[in-house]
């Protein structure tokens, strides 16, 4: 197809999707309003079961369910991008054929002290994920991000030692298999996924029953994908294709 | 504000589409595609607003009975966030594996299928 008849196949398309978008516009509920009848019902939900976060509550006590589900597709993913991009025949490793980089010092420094704080905040982001805004997807999402800081450093090496890459592609399947263990242990309470742990107090770190547990989960199995995804697309840089 | 709300939902969508039909590279389109999928955000996010609300965490400084945006729209934004990043790292990696195999990452110089 030429690209001047698929602009025009666009714009035909377009017309469509922005009309029925604004019809649907028009005869939605008035922006802002105070209804809300699903909110209350999570409200409701939430205050049940000590939550003080109620995406949480959405996420990994009412629809926990979905979440698994979500889960899952994050560790397809993460599996069709590694066998992607692994190496091919042709391919040999070149490591260290880029090394030493030059960076500069305030650069390195950065890096080292940003460290430990940016895996503290990523830690503290999954572990609070029932009371305060955050959870195993934002956590875990800081902490795979969180150890590339040493990548800025210059030292494909260290990075290397620092993330043992075995450990966490072991580390996406047990974040995994915790969630659906989790599920699967609740069977003999209430149902698949149910949340059966005592609640606690609302506001303190041990409430809402399950959710603490199958963030932390989620928190492992994200932030092991986040390295291991990041691994497979870093690795580009380091092999050439050996000559025919 | 309904309409900059609802106008930017759309407007994202159309704009990340148009970008693809455009595109003269692979890792282009792909971000032209996050693009498009922001919209859906801006679009959940909208629905579960009200005026004046907090957001949907309760604490010493919110009691339970203060008005709050709707907690459902935002749980199904995180799973929107997450679709589009898995999509996202597979595009991407697809891309690395036609450049690697082609030299080439423009989609319309791909016509002809290679073993």
């Amino acid at each position: 197809m030429s690209r001047r008849s698929r602009l025009a196949v666009f714009l035909v398309g377009a017309a469509g999707v922005a009309a029925l978008y604004l019809l649907a516009v028009l005869h939605a509920p008035a922006f802002g309003t105070t209804t809300h009848p699903m909110r209350d019902a999570a409200v409701r939900a939430a205050l049940a079961h000590a939550t003080a976060n109620v995406v949480s509550t959405v996420n990994y006590d009412a629809r926990a369910l979905d979440t698994l589900g979500e889960e899952t597709l994050l560790l397809a993913s993460v599996v069709g991008a590694a066998a992607l991009l692994r190496p091919t025949a042709r391919e040999r490793e070149t490591r260290g054929a880029h090394e030493p980089v030059h960076v500069l010092e305030p650069v390195q420094l950065a890096g080292y002290l940003m460290l430990p704080i940016t895996l503290l905040i990523g830690a503290d982001v999954v572990l609070h994920g029932q009371l305060t805004p955050g959870g195993g997807f934002q956590g875990g999402v800081v902490l795979g991000t969180g150890i590339h800081l040493v990548y800025l450093t210059g030292r494909y090496r260290a990075l290397e030692n620092v993330r043992p890459l075995r450990v966490f592609v072991a580390g996406e399947a047990v974040g995994t298999a915790v969630f659906a263990a989790t599920g699967l242990a609740a069977l003999a309470g209430a149902g698949f996924l149910a949340n059966v742990l005592p609640t606690g107090t609302f506001g303190t770190m041990l409430s809402g029953g399950t959710v603490p547990l199958l963030n932390a989960a989620v928190g492992v199995e994200v932030a092991s994908g986040v390295i291991v995804l990041l691994a497979g697309f870093l690795d580009q840089l380091h092999r050439t294709e050996a000559a025919a | 504000m309904t309409v900059i709300a609802y106008g930017v939902a759309g407007w994202l969508l159309l704009i990340g589409v148009y970008g693809i039909v455009r595109s003269h590279d692979a890792i282009h389109a792909v971000v032209c595609l996050s693009v498009a999928q922001s919209g859906s955000y801006v679009l959940l996010v909208a629905v579960g607003y009200q005026r004046g609300a907090v957001p949907p965490v309760f604490g010493t400084s919110v009691p339970p009975t203060t008005p709050v945006v709707d907690p459902i729209v935002q749980a199904l934004t995180l799973t929107d966030v997450v679709v589009s990043a898995t999509v996202t790292a597979l595009l991407l990696a697809l891309a690395v594996q036609i450049a690697r195999r082609h030299g080439e990452t423009d989609p319309d110089q791909l016509s002809a299928l290679k073993g």
